[in-house]
Formats: structure tokens, C-alpha cells, sequence
């Protein structure tokens, strides 16, 4: 088999770092996997959670929730279907889609990939609660005015992304935003728009990806 | 001459969309959002066998589970199921998880059979039959003009191709599925559909209920792309299954489910001769084509029949040709309708052998489509979209860019109908304040209903958009087309057009009032009384047209050490008759070429030969173009209000991944002939895939 692979140059080739990176990563995973079983263990010693329905407290969008859910419920499933807040979608179901994104204590998870019971004891803010007085934010003001949605269903999910970057990046680049939203989908095909709204909402120049004329025909 | 004002204040302006608002802050209601008192949630058990006769489904022991409903097989007694993924039965509960558990209690007998998945082992003979009665390969049904075999040695040049395309996958972000209620006066469906009155025909016609006791609710929807037309297996299991529970169910399939059972686009198999004579004239094609469209030849829908038969030579004419032209069934789910069914994949099969013979003619590609397409507007669309892309200063012979990152450019195009449904309806309720209804028995697949409705209303009455409420996604409401064939805008406007000029005429002879728009407004409107107005009417001839053309350009960078392609850039210039709001016009352009680049560079359906299944139900392996591979993308819309509202929604999806097709082989200086374009497949192109040798 080796005879049929690239001739060495005598450089390190591409594959050759992968392998050697491959083994390394690879060790330290198993090391870190053990460390995280004896951790579990200790934990599960402690004290064992369900099956059945435990009390889970959840703080969202300021506003305490005492609720009996199972301790296998995600933050997504309570939040949609038993607090009522179906701002954040499900679209996946595992973390590839980011139609459900929150925030937790103002970071930008996927509700869909943690447990409600995890997810206790932080500060859960959907898209409802970044207008509790029912006006519309500056990023969602310029999602409107640039047409930044289609369908609407991922809409949620990038509001939040772009939200949680202006927070923390008043001036973000294309890039930025780009990589901020580099967890959510969108099947429409809104992105040269998102990109654009997240720019006007952050005050700045909309350089835009996408230009257009209209042209009369006669 | 088309009956719109000549000097619009409304129409053709920037307006964002109306319901915006309710979207960005997470207000809007959708199918899977529906909240009820009692609600249980609904899943159905699915087939792991790729083909099985199964005797026996026994559901005791999951209806025994905690928190379960109700419970229910998808037919009773002996049937066959022939897909992987193939619904058995369903239960519904009070969480997911005790549906999940339940599920795993149902015990189904059954006698797994023979089956096949791949296109090339289902065309064999000796290939388990996926419908007993019938081969999996018909005999392909042939037209032919002209006379074939004589042309072909009357060409200067002539070059033959196989050009292959992949299964592709709907993949809207909400899942097929909806939530359904039965009260006394039967039964309410939130369904995420884009044909309210088909789902409704659908679920009367399942349940046995008379069409007027199944009332259909979709306020909004979350994508379909032509695959939500009809109530679906899992709409009707979900009616089912709240009967039994008598109590509300939402059944909303998860995306693992979407990849398996609810449409697709399907495959095509394109064995090419294209001739033309020395001066670049096309004189023969002889064509044959297959494709799979799954277990089924597709749901018939509006917007084409969801086969696998494509519309060749597509924009082309050619004296001489041969077209012949069949499907192959295989154990997979069946196709649907897929924006502009066939022409993408019509596109880049022709396209394709445009650009192989025009290197064979030693000609600029382009200058071959101009020689031998007959739509005049797109004459003008190529000198518009060629000057605005620079064609001449970057078309270079094939395989010239220097350098391991090579660039290359493509140009491809595209015809559609669009037209209006003669058959909509609507009405509108002004109120004695002043404020104004317009009822449509229409949806919203993302495209802007709402606000196209708002506009023109806006524009008859004198009034602003956002002055306007638009109420869609009923089937109290009168009735109007699914949303399908780009046709909602041509079928909308026009109503909205006859409504409200009714409502005019009569308001005036009401009110006694000569002129009672814009600022008589709610002078006029007070004068009602206590009575609010309301006014039916319906589409009306000649504010719509249908056949549209577009044109787009691509340019590429090929990296020839990994063979990962780049979109750097897309120029699009598209006619659609009257602009009834650029801005979500274009929102629809944006969409339709970031589609065609998914199509051209990363999705395809996989299965597995062995075991029958798909191999990557999900969007870690399923890949869609995600907001780093979009490209620039210049957008020329040619505004010809003469003709009236035209749909746009998929013509601009159709050339896209045939011009970058042909954008890549200008940069690498051979052909990937398959699509999806993905590394593998570049670097193969070029000899760079190490093969095991004796």
C-alpha cells in the first residue's frame, strides 16, 4: 500500500502531520476521557437523577420557572413545549442547524444539546427576551429592513448569533459576522442578507456581497 | 399593455416584508410551534429494513406504556414495504421521551426481502424487483425528429458526454409535519404545507370526512421547496392518532426522517451527442437519460411531476433529435416536486455539452449560445450579464489559468412559465376606522405572500403597505394555488388587484363619494356606519404573464492540490414581468443561486449498497451551503411591467450549478462530469487520486 502513496520529498508531508497529530490527539482524548468517567462517577455516587420527573428550575429571559421534567428533557424541549417559547426551532436535533440557539449567561449554545437539568442556575435568554417591551433591537430592526429572512424559521436562531456578537463586538468585520454565524443554516438562502443587517445594526457601512439593478426593459 | 398603473407609488418600491417583525422576534406561529391545551406529542416507527413483507405489527405493549396515548399502524394486516424508513405505525404521548420509549416496545414480524439501491444494479436484469409486477427499468419512451444518424455525419464537430447528477434533498429548516385537533365540528390541522387546499383535500380523503369538516391552518411555514404538498403520511397518522387520544397530537418528523421519506430530487444518468456544423449551428442531439425517482415516480404537484424525465434539449433548438428517456426504481424514498423540477438538472446536462463542444469548436462558449438560443430576451440578458461580468477579459482557454489555484468562469441559462392560477380568489373587509382585511386562501413558503398582497392593495386603495393587514393560511379564507411553478406571485397580485378595485367602486357607490383613496380614505370609511365593507373578487386577465428567461455567470477558483472549489462570484440577470417589491425579489435570487450552489458543490444522498440505508441523514454529512461559501453575488433584474407579475422563485435556481460546472472545467481544463462537484471528484479529474496497483 505504501508503494502507491505520494513519493516523499523529504519534506513532512500533509499526511505525515496528520498521522503524528492524529496519535497525539488521540492519547490525550482517551487520557481525558477517563478523567472525565471518574468525574462522572464521583458525581453519579453523589446522588442519581431520574428516570422519572425531577424538580429543574430555569431561569429565562429573567423570570424563574419551577418545572418537573425528566432529567433526559433538553433546554430546547422545555423551553418549547412546556414553557411555551417557541422563538428557538428545532431544525436538527443535534447541534448542526442552530435554529434553537440561546443564550446562556449571554454565550450562544444550541438549547437542542443541553440538558434543562445542566442548564439550571444560568441566566436562559431566547429571542423573546431581547424585547420584553415588544420593540424591535437594532439587529432585528435592521433584519427586517434588509430583508435578512425568507422562510423566518432559522430567523430566531441567527438573531441571536448576531445579537450575542454585537454584544461582545460592537465593530465587527465581514469575517466576524461570517464566523459568528458559522453555526447556524439557513435553507432560503438569506446569508448575503444576514451579513448586511448584522453590519447596519453595528452602525457601520453596509458593505454588502450582494448588488442590483433594476433595468426597464422598453 | 398590462392594466397597472402606469406611475406606481407603491408597486415596485422597496418595502420591506410585512411580516418581518413577527419573525425576528419569534412572535410568528408555525406549524411545529402550535401550542394546545392537552397537546401530545406524535412519532412514527419506521422501517429498517430496505424491503420486508410484514406480517404482524402488535402495539399492546407500547399503548401499556407510561404517558402513551394512543397508538396506530399504518395499515392493517400483511402488507410490503420497499424503502428503508417506510412508515409502520405511530404513537403519540405526553413527552418525546415516552414516545421514544414506545416506539422500541412495538414488535413488527416481518421477512425482510431482497432489495436494491444503487441506480446501476437496479437496471440489471437479474436486480431485485422493487414493485413485483413490473422490471425496475421500463423501456424508455422515445421522440425523435429529423433524422438522427445522417445529421451526425453532417457535423463539423460532435462530442458525446455522460453527465450525471445526484439525488438531492428538500432539507427545509422545519421538518415535514404539522399538529391536528378534532372537535365536534372536526378536524383543525396546523400543517407545514404550501398548499393549504391540497392538504385539506388530502386529510378529508384519508380520514373520511367531508371536505368542509377538515379546516387547514398554516400561518407560516418554515420552507418546502416542493416537497410539502400534500397531508403526507405522517399529517395523516397525526390526525389519526389524535382521534384515538382524542386529544390534540403535533407530529413533526425529525431531520433524520426528512432524509428518508418525504421527497427528493431525483438522480439523473445523461448520455450526450451534441453536433453542430463548422459555423457553430447545432445540428443533432441524440440523447438518453435515466434516473431514479426512488419507490414512486413522484406526487404530481403543480410545480411538475417530481420524475425523473428531463425537458431536453432544454433551451435549445436542434434539428435533428433523438430523445429517449426512462426511470429506474430503487429501494428509496420517492421523489417530489424540487424548485423547477428537472431544469436544473436539464441545465447542467446540456449546458455542460455546450462547453465540451464549444472547446471542440475552438469557440467562446458564449458566443456558441448566442448562435443557437432562440429567446430574444435572453439575447440581451447574455450582452447585459457579459459586459456586467467582465466575460471578455476573463474567459481564457480552458486549463490556462496558471498557477495550483486556478480560476475559470461559466455561463448558463434558463426558461420557466410561472403564470397565475385563473382560479384564485379572495375578498377584503374595511372596517367603518378605516383599517383594511385582504383574505387569501393562500401560504407563505418564504417568498413574501403577505407582503406582495399588501403592496398591490396598498397601491389600488391609495394607502401604505403596512396600513394593510393580509390574512393568509386558512381555508375559511377563498381559496387559492398551492405554491408551486413560481406561480403565488402572478395568482396573488392580480386578485388582490380585482378585489380592491371592486371594493373601490363599491365604497364610492356607498358613500356617494367621487374619490375616496389616500386621504379620503377615512373619511370614506366612516361613512359606513356601523357595517364593515366586504368585497369578494378574483384573478383577473392581464395583470400577469408567464415565460421567463435568465442568464448567470460564474467564476470559479479550483484548488488543484485539494480539489475544494470556491464561488467567488455570480452574476444573475433575470426577467420577471412587473417587480412587485425588489427587495424581496431579490431576497428570492439570493436563495435560488446559494440552492444551485449546494446542488453544484456539495449534496447527494447517499446510501449504502449492503445494507440499504441512508448514509448520512443529517447536516453534518448532508452538506448545505452554509454563510462562508457564499459568494459575491451581482443580481440584474430586467423590470417589464408591461407583462405584468410573473413568479421568479425558480428560475433563478435553475443555471447556477450548470455554470459553475462549466466555470470549474474552464479552470481545471477537464470536465467533472458529475454532480456533486466535490474534491474527490476534482482531483480524480486531474489524475491526482492515488490507485492501488497490482
Amino acid at each position: 500500500m505504501k508503494g502507491s502513496e505520494t513519493p516523499s520529498t523529504g519534506r513532512l508531508s500533509r499526511r505525515d502531520f496528520f498521522k503524528g497529530l492524529g496519535t497525539t490527539a488521540l492519547a490525550a482524548a482517551a487520557s481525558q476521557a477517563e478523567s472525565v468517567a471518574q468525574e462522572l462517577q464521583k458525581i453519579n455516587a453523589e446522588k442519581v437523577l431520574g428516570p422519572g420527573p425531577v424538580p429543574v428550575t430555569l431561569k429565562v429571559n429573567g423570570k424563574t420557572h419551577k418545572l418537573e421534567l425528566e432529567p433526559r428533557v433538553t433546554l430546547l424541549d422545555a423551553l418549547r413545549n412546556h414553557l411555551g417559547l417557541t422563538g428557538p426551532k428545532e431544525g436538527c436535533d443535534r447541534a448542526s442547524c442552530g435554529a434553537c440557539t440561546v443564550w446562556l449567561d449571554g454565550v450562544t449554545i444550541y438549547a437542542c444539546q443541553k440538558l434543562a437539568i445542566d442548564a439550571q442556575g444560568h441566566e436562559i435568554t431566547t429571542v423573546e427576551g431581547l424585547t420584553p417591551d415588544g420593540r424591535l433591537t437594532p439587529v432585528q430592526r435592521a433584519f427586517v429592513e434588509r430583508d435578512a429572512l425568507q422562510c423566518g424559521y432559522c430567523t430566531p436562531g441567527f438573531v441571536m448569533s448576531v445579537s450575542a456578537l454585537l454584544r461582545k463586538n460592537p465593530r465587527p468585520t465581514v469575517e466576524d459576522v461570517r464566523h459568528a454565524c458559522a453555526g447556524n443554516l439557513c435553507r432560503c438562502g438569506t446569508h448575503p442578507r444576514i451579513l448586511e443587517a448584522a453590519l447596519v445594526a453595528a452602525g457601520l457601512p453596509p458593505v454588502s456581497t450582494t448588488r442590483t439593478e433594476v433595468i426597464n426593459h422598453v | 399593455m398590462s392594466e397597472w398603473p402606469a406611475q406606481p407609488k407603491v408597486l415596485g418600491t422597496r418595502v420591506p416584508r410585512v411580516d418581518g417583525p413577527a419573525k425576528v422576534t419569534g412572535q410568528a406561529r408555525y406549524s411545529s410551534d402550535i401550542q394546545a391545551p392537552g397537546l401530545l406529542i406524535g412519532m412514527i416507527l419506521r422501517s429498517p429494513w430496505p424491503a420486508a413483507r410484514i406480517q404482524r405489527i402488535n402495539l399492546e405493549k407500547a399503548r401499556q406504556m407510561p404517558g402513551i396515548k394512543a397508538a396506530v399502524a399504518v395499515q392493517e394486516g400483511p402488507r410490503i414495504v420497499r424503502y428503508y424508513g417506510e412508515e409502520l405505525a405511530a404513537v403519540a404521548g405526553v413527552s418525546r421521551q415516552a414516545c421514544e420509549d414506545a416506539l422500541r416496545a412495538i414488535e413488527v414480524e416481518a421477512e425482510p426481502l431482497p432489495f436494491v439501491v444503487r441506480e446501476e444494479d437496479a437496471r440489471k436484469p437479474d436486480a431485485p424487483r422493487v414493485w413485483e409486477q413490473a422490471p425496475n427499468m421500463p423501456p424508455p419512451r422515445v421522440r425523435e425528429e429529423g433524422n438522427v444518424d445522417e445529421a451526425l455525419k453532417e457535423c463539423a464537430a460532435v462530442i458525446e458526454g455522460f453527465y450525471t447528477t445526484s439525488v438531492q434533498l428538500h432539507h427545509p429548516m422545519e421538518t415535514h409535519g404539522g399538529t391536528v385537533r378534532w372537535d365536534d365540528e372536526g378536524v383543525t390541522a396546523w400543517i407545514s404545507t404550501q398548499g393549504i387546499f391540497s392538504v385539506r383535500d388530502g386529510l378529508a380523503g384519508a380520514l373520511r370526512l367531508d371536505q368542509s369538516k377538515v379546516r387547514v391552518v398554516t400561518e407560516y411555514m418554515g420552507g418546502g421547496f416542493g416537497s410539502k404538498f400534500g397531508p403526507g403520511v405522517e399529517g395523516v397518522l397525526a390526525a389519526r392518532l389524535a382521534r384515538e387520544a382524542g386529544a390534540p397530537v403535533r407530529l413533526m418528523l425529525s431531520r433524520f426522517e426528512e432524509a428518508l421519506a418525504v421527497g427528493n430530487r431525483p438522480s439523473s444518468f445523461q448520455r450526450i451527442r451534441l453536433g453542430a456544423k463548422a459555423d457553430g449551428t447545432l445540428h443533432v442531439f441524440d440523447y438518453e437519460n435515466y434516473g431514479t425517482a426512488g419507490v414512486g415516480a413522484g406526487q404530481a404537484t403543480e410545480g411538475g411531476g417530481g420524475g425523473a424525465d428531463l425537458p431536453m434539449p432544454y433551451i435549445y433548438r436542434v434539428p435533428n433529435r433523438r430523445i429517449k428517456q426512462t426511470t429506474v426504481a430503487v429501494n428509496a424514498g420517492s421523489s417530489r416536486a424540487f424548485r423547477a423540477p428537472g431544469h436544473p438538472v436539464a441545465s447542467f446536462g446540456m449546458e455542460s455539452a455546450m462547453d465540451d463542444l464549444a472547446v471542440k469548436l475552438g469557440m467562446d462558449p458564449l458566443e456558441l449560445r448566442i448562435k443557437n438560443d432562440p429567446s430574444e430576451i435572453r439575447q440581451r440578458e447574455y450582452r447585459i450579464g457579459a459586459e456586467r461580468f467582465g466575460w471578455k477579459e476573463k474567459y481564457r482557454k480552458p486549463g490556462s489559468s496558471p498557477g495550483p489555484i486556478k480560476v475559470g468562469v461559466g455561463v448558463a441559462s434558463a426558461t420557466w412559465g410561472g403564470g397565475g392560477s385563473s382560479r384564485t380568489q379572495g375578498e377584503i373587509q374595511i372596517n367603518p376606522d378605516g383599517t383594511v382585511e385582504v383574505r387569501l386562501g393562500v401560504q407563505d413558503i418564504g417568498t413574501g405572500t403577505r407582503t406582495v398582497a399588501a403592496v398591490t392593495a396598498a397601491e389600488v386603495l391609495g394607502l401604505a403597505p403596512d396600513q394593510v393587514t393580509v390574512k393568509i393560511g386558512d381555508t375559511r379564507y377563498p381559496p387559492g394555488p398551492g405554491s408551486g411553478g413560481s406561480v403565488t406571485a402572478a395568482s396573488v397580485a392580480p386578485t388582490v388587484y380585482d378585489v380592491c378595485t371592486r371594493a373601490l367602486e363599491e365604497l364610492q357607490k356607498q358613500t356617494g363619494l367621487p374619490d375616496v383613496r389616500g386621504e379620503n380614505w377615512r373619511a370614506a370609511c366612516k361613512k359606513l356606519g356601523v357595517t364593515p365593507l366586504v368585497v369578494q373578487g378574483r384573478w383577473r386577465e392581464g395583470l400577469s404573464s408567464s415565460g421567463v428567461g435568465g442568464v448567470q455567470f460564474a467564476e470559479v477558483a479550483v484548488d488543484t492540490e485539494t480539489g475544494l472549489v470556491t464561488v467567488r462570484k455570480i452574476v444573475v440577470v433575470q426577467d420577471c414581468g412587473l417587480i412587485v417589491d425588489p427587495l424581496t425579489a431579490e431576497s428570492q435570487v439570493n436563495g435560488g443561486v446559494i440552492m444551485g450552489i449546494g446542488l453544484a458543490l456539495y449534496e447527494e444522498r447517499v446510501m449504502d449498497w449492503q445494507s440499504g440505508v441512508v448514509l448520512n441523514p443529517n447536516f453534518e454529512t448532508y452538506k448545505l451551503p452554509g454563510i462562508a461559501d457564499v459568494p459575491e453575488i451581482d443580481i440584474v433584474l430586467i423590470n417589464m411591467p408591461e407583462r405584468g407579475v410573473i413568479g421568479l422563485g425558480e428560475p433563478v435556481h435553475i443555471p447556477t450549478a450548470a455554470a459553475i460546472a462549466n466555470a470549474v472545467a474552464n479552470a481545471l481544463g477537464v470536465r467533472v462530469n458529475s454532480l456533486p462537484i466535490t474534491p474527490r471528484k476534482v482531483l480524480a479529474a486531474l489524475g491526482k487520486v492515488p490507485t492501488a496497483k497490482a
